[in-house]
């Protein structure tokens, strides 16, 4: 298999660089660092002692012994990713991205934010490296997501609403990349997800790919195989790649991304761009996108925040359109029943993000023979979403 | 390959002046609107003009011209109205038309497509902000074939030298030289750099070097024009024309703001002692 991405940051025909000239430098300034620490002995070294003893990892392989009775198919298994520090699998990005920022002798990191997970993933490492962050999140999100913009003040970062266009993820990416432009010298963007114009995409899926390579030897010692599928939920799509990556080239294992299927595809109320997109350019990369015919970038919508975004990474796109990886998309409804279950079944309160992919854990695991491994990344924890049910559900808190 | 924007650029310098190139938002507030913009701001003197292509999600641009764009989707404006207004508008004048857009409405439309269009519609150049030399062969290629519109690409403080003789191989109608590092309608303070990037191109390049991004008054402009061949004015404009499209004189008050920067972009000697008539 050719390596990719490519040198231009290619995917096949998805990916690659579309940002305006002035961000051009700044982009081939952090390919340039990026590719020398991943060559880097001592780079490697902090990096693994962080994700260690700050992060918490390796995070464990959990066996879902009840859900797999109950669904009567697969043996279950969780990557347990929402018991990384900050709840979910976000650090494992943020902390590297922080070390390359120390590299590059940059002081301040500007960030956007969906569910708040990453927000809080950066104010937390901006924090502990002694960094300044401005964290830029839509409005619309500010208010599903209260609790965390709380939690990112409370770590010194400054939280800075977005009013424009949809008040969601996407604009506040839009801002992030213009605040990028005006302090390019002095600010590195600590992009969230596998998203964005190359080295992104690329770096974002190594720094998260640690949760595949962990997960392909803790299943080889407790299981002594590889497993038959992998189940992970996708939004920009960092923690399904980091889970799917490293198996990649072992092509008896299945891998199914999981989408926001909203109120379903035929309301066209969602966020499943393999469902409802086609290939188009979005905040610096090619890739299925959500639009109208003229090109315009269409409202999503997902109960969660985090998997609201109208645009796919686009090594995503690649495994689509080369079949590698199967999407599929879960309903705000279907992923609200599969968050209780996990809740009553396991003990796990799940991201909304992840309970999309208990759904299709639901779905999927009763079709597969009792003798065959089914691993789900859990990629975060439910706290945050706590107060947002209660709301949908009447119940005064 | 001769075109409209050479041909303006050469008379221009023959006359010792610069040129005055108004960015508008197509379709904000209608379409009508923005053809009789278009002929306002010929009459008032000038020599090119950009129009702006809505886009949800502008990456490179301010809250004026986000807004413009918010303004502009809102009234229905499409990539293909703009066409069929630029064809309408090509009854009327030949003045050098740009457009300017993010590169998913064209990809929308499809490459191939879109360039026949364009030179069907009478489109003279395109400035694609999200667009940079390394992504830009196929766009680059399709234009050539189509025998147009020309690619206009942006230099910024930051272009390294690499980036610069990329840019100045690729561009045949100007440069567009981005006078600071931000996004469209943010202020400008330091001229002198500006001034000397400027004529580093100009010595690299026989292309015109036009500089945008922050020039809001005609003091300004008179500055900048004084080393580069043309100036833009963008947001400054937008804003004008979000804030009095409905005043009675609104069209005759473009043609006075325009006439305005335009004397500050004529040798002394040479400016106009009257006032054009502003045609119906």
């Amino acid at each position: 298999m050719a390596k990719i991405p490519n040198k231009h940051g290619r995917f096949g025909q998805f990916g690659g660089m579309y940002v305006p000239e002035i961000l051009m430098p700044a982009i081939h300034e952090l390919e340039q660092a990026y590719r020398a620490a991943k060559q880097s002995r001592p780079f490697q070294q902090e990096l693994r002692d962080c994700l260690k003893h700050f992060v918490g990892r390796p995070t464990s392989l959990f066996f879902a012994e009840r859900l797999t009775k109950t669904l009567g198919g697969a043996k279950i298994y969780l990557k347990r990713e929402d018991l990384c520090h900050t709840g979910a699998h976000k650090i494992n990005n943020t902390v590297g991205q922080a070390l390359l920022t120390r590299r590059m002798k940059k002081k301040r990191v500007i960030a956007e934010t969906g569910a708040g997970q990453h927000g809080v993933a950066v104010a937390t490492v901006a924090a502990m490296f002694g960094l300044e962050a401005e964290i830029y999140m839509g409005t619309e999100d500010m208010e599903r997501q209260a609790l965390n913009v709380f939690r990112m003040r409370l770590l010194g970062s400054k939280v800075t609403g977005v009013h424009a266009g949809s008040r969601t993820l996407k604009d506040a990416i839009s801002e992030a990349m213009r605040d990028w432009t005006t302090n390019i010298s002095t600010t590195h963007y600590l992009l969230g997800s596998v998203l964005g114009a190359h080295p992104y995409p690329m770096m974002i899926r190594d720094f998260q790919s640690v949760i595949g390579r962990e997960t392909r030897k803790q299943i080889l010692a407790l299981e002594g195989r590889l497993p038959h599928c992998l189940v992970a939920c996708v939004g920009g799509g960092s923690n399904s790649i980091g889970l799917f990556y490293p198996f990649v080239k072992d092509t008896q294992v299945k891998m199914v991304g999981v989408e926001a299927g909203g109120y379903g595809i035929k309301s066209g109320k969602h966020a499943a761009r393999f469902a409802g997109g086609k290939p188009g350019v979005l905040h610096g990369t090619m890739t299925y996108l959500l639009q109208n015919e003229d090109g315009q970038v269409n409202p999503t919508h997902s109960v969660s925040a985090g998997l609201d975004y109208p645009a796919v990474g686009p090594e995503h796109s690649y495994y689509h359109d080369t079949g590698r990886i199967r999407y599929t998309s879960a309903t705000d409804a279907e992923a609200l029943t599969a968050f209780d279950l996990l809740a009553k079944e396991e003990g796990i309160i799940p991201a909304l993000e992840s309970a999309h992919a208990v759904a299709e854990v639901v779905k999927l695991a009763p079709t597969m023979k009792k003798s065959q491994i089914l691993i789900m990344n859990l990629s975060g924890r439910g706290d945050k979403d706590v107060q947002q049910l209660a709301k949908m559900r009447g119940i005064p808190l | 390959m001769s075109n409209r924007i050479q041909a303006t650029f050469a008379q221009l310098h023959s006359r010792g002046e610069k040129a005055l190139i108004p960015y508008i938002m197509a379709g904000d507030p209608t379409l009508a609107m923005t053809e009789s913009l278009v002929l306002a701001l010929e009459q008032g003197g000038a020599d090119l003009i950009e129009l702006g292509v809505p886009f949800s999600d502008p990456i490179a641009d301010g809250p004026v011209i986000q807004q413009a764009a918010e303004r502009a989707l809102h009234s229905g404006t499409t990539l293909k109205n703009i066409l069929a207004t630029v064809s309408n508008l090509r009854k009327k004048t030949s003045i050098p038309l740009i457009l300017m857009t993010y590169y998913n409405s064209l990809m929308a439309m499809g490459i191939k497509d879109f360039c026949a269009n364009a030179v069907d519609a009478g489109v003279d150049g395109l400035i694609v902000p999200d667009l940079p030399p390394e992504e830009s062969d196929l766009l680059y290629r399709t234009t050539q074939a189509a025998g147009g519109p020309v690619s206009i690409f942006l230099l910024a403080p930051t272009s390294t030298a690499e980036r610069r003789r990329a840019v100045i191989q690729r561009s045949h109608g100007f440069i567009y030289y981005v006078s600071l590092t931000g996004i469209t309608g943010a202020k400008l303070t330091d001229l002198s750099r500006v001034r000397q990037s400027v004529q580093q191109l100009q010595r690299a390049s026989r292309t015109p070097v036009a500089v945008g991004f922050g020039i809001a008054s005609a003091d300004q402009a008179r500055e900048v024009g004084q080393f580069a061949d043309g100036v833009i004015i963008g947001s400054a404009l937008v804003r004008y024309i979000s804030e009095h499209h409905s005043a009675p004189t609104f069209l005759f008050d473009i043609q006075g703001m325009a006439q305005q920067w335009k004397s500050a972009l004529v040798p002394v000697a040479a400016q106009p002692s009257t006032i054009h008539s502003q045609k119906a």
